[in-house]
């Protein structure tokens, strides 16, 4: 089956400083992706330049294509067509995400309007369903609101049902729950999974926090200095992680349970993107590298049927941390 | 809601009282009235009868409380040059005055305003280095500077336009242009970063990724928030229309308010001064009450009478 | 029995605020008679949401705010008055690290200046001997004396965490307050300074009130854990054990909240309703509008932290439901 969404050979660059280098990635329909990866990995700026969202100053090469029509470079009347209508976005920081003069109203029937054509009391009727179902209480009441008389966890719901106004085929979530509280966070992740499930949505969820993507995505790709070094599905990359930095992520999460274990703390910090080390930019901080890791950036490559990593020299991890 | 309304008014009668006492020192400490009006030519008993008449005999706080007295009845005083009422002179002006500044701030508005919408959205562009010199020009130089240079430029080597007086509409041109271009050139400036700070703010950002066109972007979510710093300098400009303009009516002899002044207090002409500055501190007073009310409609966060649920 | 360093009790704070620009001045009960104590050497964790007032009992821990009621007694003795001379000589033996490093350091200033400042300010030690001191702290906190030369601006995230975590040892305390000390630091970061908390408390005796959201980094960090909801404490216990089996139904949420890699979600607890709002503090049991388990008991009567077992406190008709009621009864 072809790809909802393919990204191929996808770079970025802001004032000559290559922050993306040749991202690869597969969107199918329906399924969930993580995207992980500490700040300045290149997680966000991979979908906002996809989208034509990133500002004038970026240079962008390479191909990401929806059912097959290219997208960087499209024109803007293209762009607009997609844009909340096949592919929505939903942002972190709850608080700025929504227009503060504008009533919710406004701006849930400004995306029902552009994209269903819905107008005035059409328009109100489905706004108040939209709301209704991200669980929004009392919608009639609180269409006339502005967003700053929401909390935190309110103001997403509302972002998500302003997303769902476009009945998109793919939902890109960046770090919808980092600013929310941990109780307010599993209800946002229970409902994205709830309108998943309704309207067979895809999504790629990107985040910082490894346990949020475990949970809910199907396939996760971790995301070092601009590059993918490891794709696989969940399940597998937690228990068995190839990738010294994949294993580095995971070790330095405190367990929840059992034995306290020291912490596996990956050494140094992630490199300036204006400055990368040459070859592999993990490197570095790699507790396993070798002579040929400095001379020439390792390509992500297929080791298992479903499963990449970007390594010269990929360890498997002792039994008795995998299990942890 | 009304204690909020009671707060400001006390606010604004304190500002009015404590610029009129600064006017009172100010004048009455660099000069004495009598000998001004009456030259210093006048003989004593004639001086001394002016300054009876005028109850200049008395201590100088008895002449403040009574000036303070005169003015919660109503009354201004009258000129001691002409023994006219002072409200009288300076309302025959006012005419002349917003004959200027009125144009002036339309001026002022149509073009500081759009050029600063069109450098913030081309940013770096020539267009943008272009608005932004002018703009650094047009607040560095000073009003009578501008003054000269195009009276020099207009009148005296082109003589295309009066160099001064009010015969005409023509006479106003210079005047108004001079006026207009330094207030243009700071809205201008003030335009662009307010503009440059909400186009990059995460719900601009929203709108866009909602598939919102990017002319309506800025139309229907960037102007409504952008136009909330500009309020307060558009404030600032409707409290000047009344005094805003003393420089260029000197410079252009215009006969309004601001060359009144001038001449009132070259002739320690107390009431005259002090009527003058007592309407400019109300204009500046009531402009500021109207920011806040503004504030209020276009900001929804500051007028909501309970927090978030 | 030895007495607490810090012994807390029936500690709280209230705020008045105004909601919004005509509105009507409320009281906010940040705290609501909190009580607790920490042995030498030992940590405790405070975990709780926004809102359940885990900041202000920090800054009243530290004297920085006073109570409105309750007492602070440090080493056996009251927190004096900020400004005294006593105060002082007690905040050299106290000290606390923050979430934002950048806005706790000057930018203008070196980092080994700013990390030899307390010494001056207590005039500890020849000015040799502040060298020798400061060059000994950035090595305590894995750093080196050029990185000592920079000024914060050119230290990442995690560095400037261990510069003030430097500065805030610098006077040798005894007791240390870490609020949210590593949320905004990135995964790989956080391991480094949790381990360097870890290894320094060890290494000299710290005792340390830990306040963070996120309960992996407390579990990691505390002996004992105290969980917060809306001023209360509701429930206090062996932090390994009390993370495996949380009694508190709030406690059993946050625990079922915090999400697991390699684990798919199976029976989560998700909680419905909004998150506590100080301001309007619900009546009994704080937390019964959100509680799938709440009776009309918890709507009316506001639960008692109440020993379960000698290493457990819970705040819960439920959970200490019979001898609840004849405690409240007498």
């Amino acid at each position: 089956m072809a790809p909802l969404v393919s990204i191929s050979g996808l770079q970025v660059a802001f004032d000559g400083t290559q922050v993306l280098h040749g991202i690869d990635l597969d969107i199918a329909k329906g399924e969930a992706v993580g995207l992980v990866g500490e700040s300045g990995s290149g997680k966000s700026v991979t979908w906002l330049a996809a989208l034509g969202l990133l500002p004038a100053k970026a240079k962008v090469a390479g191909s990401a294509t929806l059912d097959g029509r290219e997208l960087i470079g499209a024109d803007g009347k293209v762009l607009d067509q997609v844009r909340g209508r096949r592919i929505a976005m939903i942002f972190q920081d709850p608080a700025s995400a929504l227009n503060p003069v504008l009533t919710i109203r406004r701006q849930l029937c400004e995306s029902l309007g552009l994209h269903r054509g819905l107008r005035g009391e059409a328009a109100r009727v489905e706004a108040l369903r939209l709301l209704d179902l991200v669980g929004i209480p009392d919608a009639n009441r609180r269409l006339s609101a502005y967003p700053h008389e929401f909390s935190g966890g309110q103001v997403q719901r509302i972002m998500i049902a302003m997303a769902l106004a476009g009945q998109p085929d793919l939902l890109i979530a960046d770090e919808p729950t980092t600013a929310l509280d941990a109780t307010i966070q599993a209800q946002i992740l229970d409902l994205l999974a709830a309108v998943r499930r309704e309207f067979n949505m895809a999504m790629v969820l990107i985040s910082h926090d490894l346990g949020v993507v475990a949970e809910n995505c199907d396939r996760v790709c971790v995301m070092y200095a601009g590059r993918i070094v490891e794709r696989a599905p969940a399940t597998r990359l937690f228990d068995d992680p190839w990738h010294p930095y994949a294993q580095g992520l995971i070790g330095a999460l405190p367990p929840l349970d059992g034995a306290r274990r020291r912490l596996q703390a990956i050494p140094g910090t992630v490199p300036d993107p204006r400055a990368l080390p040459s070859g592999c930019a993990f490197a570095p901080r790699c507790a396993h590298v070798g002579d040929g890791c400095h001379a020439r950036v390792p390509p992500l490559a297929p080791v298992e049927l479903d499963r990449a990593v970007a390594c010269l020299r990929p360890q498997r991890l002792p039994v008795e941390l995998a299990a942890e | 809601m009304l204690r909020f309304f009671a707060i400001r008014l006390c606010r604004a009668l304190l500002t009015i009282a404590l610029v009129v006492t600064f006017a009172f020192i100010v004048l009455r400490l660099s000069g004495d009235p009598a000998l001004m009006i009456m030259g210093p030519e006048a003989p004593p008993e004639v001086i001394e009868a002016f300054r009876k008449a005028w109850g200049l005999d008395h201590p100088i706080w008895v002449q403040y409380l009574d000036y303070f007295k005169a003015i919660g009845q109503g009354e201004l005083g009258r000129s001691m040059r002409d023994g006219r009422p002072a409200i009288q002179l300076v309302l025959e002006r006012i005419p002349a005055t917003l004959a200027l500044t009125i144009p002036a701030f339309l001026v002022k508005v149509l073009l500081g305003i759009p050029a600063g919408i069109y450098a913030a959205l081309h940013r770096g562009s020539a267009i943008d280095r272009a608005v932004m010199i002018t703009a650094v020009a047009g607040f560095t130089v000073p009003s009578f500077v501008l003054a000269l240079l195009l009276v020099l430029i207009f009148a005296v080597q082109l003589g295309w336009l009066p160099s001064g007086g009010q015969e005409s509409w023509r006479h106003a041109i210079l005047p108004i242009v001079t006026l207009g271009f330094g207030g243009a050139a700071v809205l201008a400036r003030f335009t662009r970063s307010a503009m440059l700070e909400i186009l990059g703010q995460p719900y601009i950002r929203t709108a866009s990724a909602k598939g919102v066109p990017w002319r309506r972007v800025i139309t229907d979510h960037a102007l409504p928030n952008a136009a909330i710093p500009t309020v307060t300098i558009l404030g600032f400009m409707v409290g000047s229309l009344i005094a805003g303009a003393v420089v260029v009516e000197s410079v252009f002899s215009w006969p309004g308010v601001g060359r009144l002044l001038v001449v009132a207090v070259a002739n320690r002409d107390l009431a005259v001064v002090q009527c003058i500055l007592l309407l400019v501190a109300m204009t500046m007073v009531t402009s500021n009450l109207i920011v806040d009310f503004l504030y209020g409609l276009l900001d929804p966060r500051l007028r909501s009478k309970g927090a978030a649920a | 029995m030895t007495t607490p360093l810090l012994e807390v009790s029936e500690i709280s704070r209230t705020y008045r605020m105004r909601a919004g620009l005509f509105g009507r001045p409320t009281s906010v009960h940040a705290v609501d008679g909190l009580s607790f104590s920490i042995p030498k050497g030992e940590t405790l964790g405070i975990v709780g949401e926004s809102g359940s007032g885990k900041s202000t009992t920090g800054r009243m821990v530290l004297g920085l705010e006073p109570p409105d009621h309750g007492s602070v007694r440090f080493d056996g003795a009251p927190i004096a008055a900020p400004g005294t001379a006593t105060w002082r000589a007690q905040r050299a033996r106290m000290q606390m690290i923050f979430q934002d490093p950048l806005g706790a350091l000057d930018r203008r200033l070196p980092v080994a200046e700013q990390i030899r400042e307390p010494l001056d300010i207590h005039n500890i030690g020849s000015k040799a001997e502040r060298d020798a001191r400061v060059h000994e702290l950035l090595h305590a906190v894995d750093l080196n004396d050029g990185h000592g030369r920079r000024y914060p601006g050119a230290l990442s995230g995690g560095q400037r965490q261990r510069i003030v975590l430097a500065r805030a040892l610098a006077t040798k305390p005894d007791f240390l307050v870490c609020d949210e000390p590593v949320s905004a630091l990135d995964v790989s970061i956080q391991a480094q300074v949790v381990n360097l908390l870890v290894d320094l408390q060890a290494r000299l005796g710290l005792t340390m009130l830990f306040i963070s959201h996120d309960l992996r980094v407390v579990r990691q960090i505390s002996s004992k854990v105290a969980v917060m909801y809306l001023g209360r404490i509701v429930e206090y216990g062996d932090a390994d054990d009390l993370f495996a089996r949380p009694q508190h139904p709030y406690t059993q949420a946050l625990v079922s909240a915090s999400p697991a890699p390699g684990r798919r979600s199976t029976g989560r607890i998700v909680l419905s309703g909004d998150p506590p709002n100080p301001a309007a503090r619900p009546s009994g049991c704080a937390f019964h509008p959100r509680c799938r388990l709440a009776t009309a008991r918890c709507k009316a009567e506001v639960p008692v932290l109440t020993a379960l077992d000698p290493q457990r406190q819970v705040a819960c008709h439920l959970v200490t439901g019979a001898p609840a009621q004849t405690q409240d009864a007498a």
